[in-house]
């Protein structure tokens, strides 16, 4: 059963379009999977290879900013953007990787922080490039009908998900965990762990990449302080997967779920709407203290909990 | 010539209230350990204590000085013993989980201050804050002209105290003395009977007390809105990389050097690259000092 939830869930998630949703529902549903991708694709860097990453908006906003220069500089179809970013992206997470890549723990968190807000500044003030603040409008949509965007961002979802899967059972992956766990002994059992943190850095930040250039074609219109946003993307992505579950396959995914409805349902209470920001906070600290691996990685935790009859048995 | 001396001015006048953001930082960061990520919301705290202060009660922003950093200092003590320290006993696959507990806690406060005072820009409107002194005025036929103005320097001269203030607890004092043992050695600091758990909570506090006075510094000077914290959290953290992890002395420098940098790339490239400027000496200290100002001050035997 275990084995063949990710398939179960695939096939829900394929035939949900032909429930009949409405737009509205099939727009939170596409913007759940396009967060569980991303999500995926934290996952691998920070839950797998323990590097945690604060600046996955800078991926995101690389690869939504691919799509969008190609459109408005070179009048491409953004859809080149998706194939054309994973090169972008990986190129530019490479570069990054040889500054932020020297630094551990919580000082490679932060100059993957400060790198975010570098990229936000510098798309802003480029305005040559990237049409600074007043941002890119892709003005012809490809549909209007969101279910085919929903198709798109599934097969992507699903993408990321095999590369994580596989990876993650092949000799790389081990090295990974290997790392996270400790990167001295890694190193000592002669792993070049420089080397695999910058393929778990690339990767991570492709498959961000690839999202982002959905983004911009999704949503038509991009412009920095969307695409870099720092809590709007950056932190959204870690508490996706912090309450999902770090280093779990589903997690981000059951992490995405609830925070995009979670959102969805705090803006729209009146009088509350405005504390959204608050409610994320209080939980990512509960969640932080209370089930520090997220609800997939505490399953078991929370199972004992609601046990009835002998919770020690 | 006139105009770089001037932007050297600025720069080294906004480089000393940087030192004492940065100084907040590095003095968590020296005992706990981790990077307290709220610490430029607590300083958006302080200076909405400080707003406030002067629009109710019409309290001049540096008096606000002795109101906001006690109130801080509380705050930074309920921070760290009813929400860090239940963490750092949790086991959990990811360490950095302290890191992004601060960063949720940083979200609640910001948002907190959203809600109760919109998210209008407000500024104290002080009725020197734009009188300035001039060289001219004092020496009649000088060859260039140069201006200070007065709230900068105040805030300046401020800070300047208060830093002494604090090199003169770290350094000659039985705390202070603890909290320096607590961050060179943990273990140590404990079998010498150090308070460890004690001084972790008073560092916290000590540190938010700090960058909560800052706030007070900024306020005659700048302007005032929710969400202003991240942008000073990232530069306490450059700060602290230009400094040397956990040197209060290498924060000192690395403030000063990131203001007059700054100021430099604000007039001679452009406005909005100063932030631009800010990261590029962040990477460039990477590479090239990646142990801060600190590993050269111990080559020079200056440093502690």
């Amino acid at each position: 059963m275990k084995k063949y939830l990710p398939l179960i869930v695939l096939a829900f998630l394929a035939v949900l379009p032909l429930v009949g949703l409405s737009s509205y529902m099939l727009h939170m549903v596409i913007l759940v999977i396009m967060w569980s991708a991303v999500g995926m694709a934290w996952n691998l860097l920070a839950g797998y290879c323990g590097q945690v990453s604060f600046g996955h908006a800078a991926y995101f906003g690389v690869g939504a900013y691919t799509s969008g220069i190609l459109y408005y500089q070179l009048k491409l179809s953004p859809w080149w953007g998706i194939p054309i970013s994973i090169v972008v992206v990986t190129g530019f997470s490479f570069l990054l990787g040889l500054i932020v890549l020297r630094l551990r723990g919580p000082f490679f968190a932060l100059a993957t922080l400060a790198m975010g807000e570098m990229m936000r500044v510098s798309a802003e003030n480029l305005n040559w490039l990237t049409g600074g603040n007043i941002g890119i409008l892709i003005q012809e949509r490809t549909w209007i009908d969101k279910t085919y965007y929903y198709y798109i961002i599934l097969a992507i979802a699903t993408a990321t998900f095999l590369v994580v899967k596989y990876l993650m059972q092949s000799k790389i992956g081990y090295y990974f965990v290997a790392i996270r766990e400790d990167q001295d002994a890694a190193e000592s059992l002669g792993i070049d762990t420089t080397w695999y943190k910058t393929i778990a850095l690339c990767i991570s930040g492709a498959l961000t990449g690839i999202a982002g250039a959905f983004y911009t074609n999704y949503m038509g219109y991009i412009d920095p302080h969307v695409v870099f946003a720092l809590h709007d993307i950056s932190i959204v992505t870690i508490m996706i997967v912090m309450v999902g579950g770090v280093a779990t396959l589903l997690g981000p995914f059951v992490g995405a779920i609830i925070m995009v409805f979670l959102a969805e349902l705090v803006r729209s209470i009146p009088g509350l709407g405005v504390a959204h920001q608050t409610f994320f906070g209080i939980l990512l600290i509960l969640i932080i203290i209370f089930l520090p691996n997220g609800i997939v990685g505490d399953f078991q935790k929370i199972k004992r909990l609601f046990k009835v009859g002998g919770a020690y048995k | 010539m006139e105009s770089f001396l001037q932007t050297l001015i600025a720069g080294l006048l906004l480089g000393g209230l940087y030192a004492l953001i940065g100084i907040g930082m590095t003095l968590i960061m020296g005992v706990m350990k981790i990077i307290n990520l709220a610490h430029g919301e607590l300083m958006m705290v302080g200076m909405y204590i400080a707003f406030w202060m002067f629009t109710l009660f019409g309290i001049d922003p540096y008096l606000s000085v002795f109101i906001a950093s006690p109130i801080l200092f509380f705050l930074g003590i309920f921070i760290q013993k009813f929400l860090i320290n239940p963490v750092l006993k949790v086991d959990s696959i990811l360490p950095e989980n302290q890191v992004i507990l601060t960063v949720g806690i940083g979200m609640v406060l910001a948002n907190l201050a959203t809600i109760f005072f919109k998210s209008d820009y407000r500024a104290t409107p002080v009725s020197y804050a734009t009188s300035a002194w001039y060289l001219s005025d004092y020496w009649e036929n000088a060859p260039i002209d140069l201006s200070l103005s007065v709230p900068w320097t105040v805030s300046f001269v401020i800070a300047v105290a208060i830093t002494i203030a604090l090199w003169f607890f770290l350094s000659k004092t039985d705390s202070g003395k603890s909290i320096r043992a607590t961050a060179q050695d943990l273990d140590s600091a404990l079998l010498m009977g150090v308070n460890v758990k004690l001084m972790r909570v008073v560092t916290f506090g000590l540190g938010s007390a700090l960058v909560g006075a800052a706030g007070c510094l900024f306020i005659p000077i700048y302007y005032l809105f929710p969400s202003m914290g991240g942008q000073f959290t990232l530069i306490a953290f450059v700060i602290t990389i230009l400094g040397g992890l956990g040197s209060t002395n290498g924060a000192i420098f690395g403030g000063l050097i990131l203001g007059i940098f700054e100021s430099m790339t604000a007039t001679y490239v452009g406005m909005g690259w100063a932030p631009v400027g800010r990261f590029l000496i962040f990477v460039a200290a990477l590479i090239f000092l990646p142990g801060g100002m600190a590993s050269l001050l111990k080559k020079k035997r200056i440093g502690k």
